[in-house]
């Protein structure tokens, strides 16, 4: 086992003498770094920590022991390298144990026992101040949160025995299940004040001072903290049955953690707390020492580490500076894409259509966008007509002249595009980056007549624009440094996770959803029910079905992407024949919403011809995970991305693949299909797996 | 246009515990920033009955203005203390009389009914901030003699002055340095002391810990104690480290208002300004300061120092407390002055000194309604004296 060194958070113990009367032990727990590396629990931490509660209580005449953080972190639970590098259950075991053996002490001190949360308390953090009899929370804490279940664990420290009895089990189902379902939702301080989490809550400006005179306010009888009684069996259960359908509609079953965690919850009611603490150190060894984890964390790590610094990224001090930006197209993309860079960069960005009606249309629907979230409040008025004022229109490209990145966002279709590129440069300075958001035509297609191919990159953004995190960003044979560099500065700036890709049809989430639900396709072709084919990925847990992602992409655009890709690759990319008829007949979609459930549409189920039989739904998952396997072993031949773990940040954050997927790989590692399909792993075990 | 000028008073003050300017003393894991801003908001939370939108100024001292001292820092205090953004505030610098200028120069505005409330404050921390920090003095100071070379070394003047009044010995000074020091321990059992402070969080390489008292005092010190102590400035001299008062962080505000207004709002008025003066004397003689400031604010005043029942001199050096009191024909150990000691004691955080006198003749008065005048005096460097006179709202005539 290659043991990671911990960065272990100290446990500071000192004795306060209060001048509103009593004396309080204070422990800062402290790693002793800066407020970008928070406090997190490994073993010897905690046995910091242990020792610490032992000697504040050991302590003569002590009245109290609290418990804060250093400056900014309170803390941020356990430490994630550590539970990534676990071989053995009796270890996963042992780790659970620990912190609930140290952190019951604060829980059964005789004196009040005080939490005084200073900055972010996430997991273990948020745990061991459950178990403080009081908490404070300091007004600017930006993140309180039990995200366990978001990463494929259980809040395993007493989290869900102890914050159930606290603030109802509604609350606790909402902070410990669907929070972290819900893109890791957080709770900001006033929030955790009003959930009943925190007792108090005081200004930032002088809160350590402000709680512990609270602290001795409490001690005094002069303050009081008022606990709920324990909700009834009936709440308890209904809240549980709903917390399970909004899992099972999110998960379909195939993520082990948010069940546990209901499972835990509903012990929660009766069990004493010796019992229900041996629940969660069960439930958290056991997931612990499960793939589903491992490809979690991996997957963590990818969103959270190398989408923010991508290794093979150009040299970022050859970007040069953008300060005005050109959108061509006015339609619904170029509108969300005007609007996304006059947010983020705040420089003025032209929008050009050469029809003026849709154009000012275009205009005036980035500025109800904008208007609408100074409504919201999330923009002040004048922030708002900054923004407003940046967006404007042309219906002649010759306002381009001194932008220094144009982006096209006009019909996909090669001559179109290419055509715009050839008036592009008839009118911007010979540095001007140009930059087509394709989704599947070629990039080098596109510039190869240009006077400078250098400057043209591919810049693929996900829908809706404004949500999904991914940018793919990619580089033909001409493509330069500079430009290469610029285009990332600019994504950065547009805050997306930038992967570099080499400009090939379809980039990579393109080409693999269509490899992958193509298959979906082509089993309804050869006869196989609609609802059975589409429901035969529901094992992976994606969040669309593949006929939902066609209704949300559109039937024209499903076609188009399949088309490109079986022109570039006709022995692998199936293009459907009844697609063809449907987006002839004009169905935007092969589904149709009734009463809140996707049922097919019959008129499209009219159209189609199709043999009868079919394959099954295995056959049909076994198909598509093959076809997806072979699909990313020729993204890697071909030198489309650098590693395999630019494919899976791309299918995490451009499609949503879940976390215990770890994107693609380790899942299709774990079930053994890469092995089968194509020889080998993608990646060896113990990376996005449990080790060998 | 004609007024007239109205009434001033002092409603408060809140200080922090005084910390020791050294690398390991109580604020050096502290910013000087946070320790005005957490006096501004104890002086908010002890008078809920004044909205925060009333403040009309904020005038915070400091001598070195750099740093977590600099860009204005009454604006930043207010700022980071959460004062509403409508309340502006300023920087003001007078050396040590930095917050007894920033008293005086909003009561001068309340008078004239630019005011009706605001806060006046000083806030040094000199253990980031030594002071001097960063000056670049005009050469033309020291060639053409304009100052003696020890104007710019405070226990240098300090000495200057032992030769300028030769009848102030070590003797005498060591003597009431003691005596501030067991002045200031009475105080503090008295439980005179603690009320005046706003316990402070501070932050260091052991963790959170909480200033509720001042670190300077050394309760123990007998005149014994403070003979073999050296004398840095001076071989054989006669200022030491302990009749003088040590390098200091700390911060104060008082809430100063219109007494029309205080009644208004149910502020307490605890003193009522009578007036004011400022003087210049030699650089190099910097402790003889406070005497023509004084004689000025009386004469202005029509007051004699007699009418004065209770003095609060500025402890710099003892040496410079005896020259004042030796000139207005006072005693060591009259009652009247400084009973709860001073900055030799609790130590001197440059800027911030004057607002602790002010609390300290506050206290006075509201146990001796017999009292009536009583002023505040200070030295300040470069050779200066400043003395602000109040009155006693709660006098009840001469006592019988």
């Amino acid at each position: 086992m290659s043991a990671v060194a911990e960065v272990v958070t100290h446990a500071k113990l000192r004795i306060i003498d209060l001048p509103a009367g009593g004396l309080i032990a204070l422990i800062t727990l402290d790693n002793g770094l800066d407020h970008r590396k928070p406090n997190t629990f490994g073993r010897a931490g905690i046995e910091e920590i242990g020792a610490a509660i032992d000697a504040a209580l050991a302590y003569d005449g002590i009245t109290a022991v609290a418990i804060t953080g250093k400056p900014y972190s309170f803390a941020a639970g356990a430490d994630l390298t550590a539970i990534g590098s676990l071989t053995s259950h009796d270890e996963a075991l042992a780790i659970g144990r620990q912190g609930h053996d140290v952190f019951r002490k604060l829980y059964d001190s005789r004196v009040p026992t005080f939490a005084f949360i200073n900055g972010a308390a996430l997991g273990g953090g948020l745990e061991i101040a459950l178990h403080c009899h009081y908490r404070t929370i300091a007004s600017d804490v930006p993140a309180v949160a039990l995200p366990e279940v978001f990463l494929g664990l259980v809040p395993g420290w007493g989290g869900t025995q102890l914050l159930p009895r606290l603030v109802g089990i509604g609350n606790a189902a909402k902070v410990i299940i669907e929070n972290p379902l819900s893109q890791n939702r957080l709770l900001k301080a006033p929030q955790a004040l009003k959930l009943g989490i925190a007792d108090a809550l005081f200004g930032a400006a002088d809160f350590l001072e402000q709680s512990l005179a609270w602290a001795a306010a409490i001690g005094a009888g002069r303050a009081a903290a008022p606990r709920r009684p324990l909700d009834g069996t009936a709440v308890w259960d209904a809240t549980l049955a709903a917390a399970r359908e909004q899992v099972d509609a999110r998960v379909h079953g195939t993520a082990p953690a948010p069940y546990r965690a209901i499972d835990l919850l509903a012990l929660a009611r009766t069990a004493d707390l010796a019992d229900g603490f041996a629940a969660e150190d069960k439930a958290l060894a056991d997931l612990i020492m499960s793939d589903e984890l491992r490809a979690g964390l991996y997957a963590f790590d990818l969103v959270r580490r190398r989408a923010r610094r991508p290794p093979h990224a150009p040299e970022s001090t050859l970007a040069r500076q953008v300060t005005k930006v050109g959108v061509v197209g006015a339609g619904l993309m170029a509108a969300q894409l005007a609007l996304l860079f006059a947010q983020r960069l705040e420089v003025p960005v032209v929008m050009t259509d050469v029809d003026a009606v849709r154009l000012q249309a275009g205009v005036d629907s980035v500025r109800s966008q904008i208007a609408e979230q100074v409504q919201r409040g999330r923009y002040s008025v004048d922030k708002g007509n900054r923004l407003a004022a940046l967006v404007t229109g042309s219906v002649d490209k010759s306002a381009f002249a001194d932008a220094d990145f144009v982006i096209e966002a006009v019909f996909e279709d090669l001559p179109v595009k290419t055509q715009v590129f050839a008036e592009l440069e008839a009118v911007v300075t010979e540095t001007c980056v140009l930059a087509t958001n394709t989704s599947s035509l070629s990039v080098s297609d596109m510039s190869e007549k240009l006077a400078h191919p250098e400057r043209v990159v591919g810049f693929h953004f996900f829908n809706p624009v404004a949500v999904m995190p991914l940018l793919e960003i990619a580089r033909t044979e001409a493509t330069d440094e500079t430009t290469y560099a610029t285009a990332f500065a600019v994504g950065q700036l547009l805050n997306k996770s930038c992967v570099p890709v080499r400009d090939a049809p379809g980039f990579v989430v393109n080409r693999l959803l269509t490899r992958l639900f193509g298959e979906v396709l082509r089993a309804i072709d050869e006869g196989a029910d609609f609802e059975v084919a589409d429901r035969a990925l529901d094992p992976l847990g994606l969040p669309m079905s593949a006929l939902t992602l066609v209704g949300f992409t559109g039937t024209a655009v499903t076609l188009h992407v399949a088309e490109s890709l079986a022109a570039a690759y006709p022995d692998r990319f199936y293009v459907s024949p009844n697609l063809r008829r449907i987006v002839a007949a004009g169905k935007t979609s092969i589904l149709t919403w009734v009463g809140g459930e996707p049922v097919v549409d019959p008129e499209v189920a009219a159209l189609y011809q199709r043999k009868p039989g079919g394959p099954a739904a295995d056959q049909i998952l076994a198909r598509s995970l093959a076809a997806v396997c072979d699909e990313v072993r020729r993204l890697l031949a071909d030198g489309v991305v650098a590693e395999v773990q630019d494919v899976d940040l791309c299918l995490l954050t451009g499609a949503g693949f879940p976390f215990q997927l770890g994107g693609i790989t380790p899942y299709l590692d774990r079930t053994g299909v890469s092995e089968s399909g194509t020889g080998s792993r993608f990646l060896p075990p113990g990376v996005a797996s449990l080790p060998a | 246009m004609q007024r007239s000028v109205r009434a001033v008073v002092y409603v408060d003050g809140v200080r922090t515990p005084f910390g020791k300017a050294t690398a390991t003393g109580l604020y050096a894991g502290t910013r000087a920033d946070d320790l005005i801003v957490k006096v501004i908001r104890e002086l908010l939370r002890r008078h809920p009955e004044l909205p925060p939108e009333r403040i009309d100024e904020v005038a915070i001292a400091a001598t070195t203005q750099t740093g977590d001292q600099g860009l204005t820092i009454g604006r930043m205090a207010a700022l980071l203390a959460g004062l509403p953004a409508s309340v502006p505030g300023f920087a003001i610098d007078r050396m040590c009389a930095g917050a007894l200028t920033a008293v005086t120069s909003v009561a001068s505005a309340i008078a004239i009914d630019a005011y009706d409330v605001a806060i006046a404050g000083g806030v040094e921390h000199m253990g980031r901030h030594p002071m001097a920090e960063g000056a670049d003095l005009n050469p033309r100071l020291l060639a053409e003699r304009l100052v003696d070379k020890s104007a710019l070394v405070m226990g240098a003047t300090a000495e200057n002055l032992h030769d300028h009044y030769p009848a102030i010995t070590r003797q005498r000074c060591d003597e009431f340095a003691a005596a501030s020091q067991q002045r200031t321990k009475a105080a503090y059992d008295a439980g005179i002391i603690t009320p005046m402070l706003v316990p402070v969080a501070t932050w260091s390489a052991d963790g959170y810990g909480l200033a509720t008292r001042d670190e300077p005092p050394r309760p123990d010190t007998t005149v014994a104690a403070l003979a073999p102590l050296k004398t840095p400035f001076r071989p054989h001299g006669q200022v030491t480290a302990g009749n003088s008062a040590g390098r200091t962080d700390g911060a104060t505000a008082a809430l100063i208002a219109a007494e029309e207004v205080a009644a208004e709002l149910g502020l307490p008025a605890r003193m009522r300004l009578v007036g004011f003066a400022f003087a210049g004397v030699d650089p190099e003689l910097v402790g003889q300061g406070p005497i023509p400031s004084t004689e000025k604010a009386l004469a202005r005043g029509g007051l004699r120092i007699d009418d004065i029942g209770a003095i609060e001199i500025h402890e710099a050096f003892a040496v410079q407390v005896l020259a004042f009191l030796d000139h207005f024909g006072i005693a060591a150990d009259d009652p009247r002055v400084n009973p709860y000691g001073g900055a030799i004691a609790v130590g001197h955080p440059l800027a911030a000194s004057g607002v602790r006198q002010l609390m300290h003749l506050a206290r006075r008065f509201a146990d001796e309604p017999g009292t009536r005048y009583g002023l505040t005096a200070m030295c300040v460097g470069l050779g200066m004296g400043a003395t602000v006179i109040w009155e006693n709202p709660r006098y009840a005539g001469a006592a019988a």
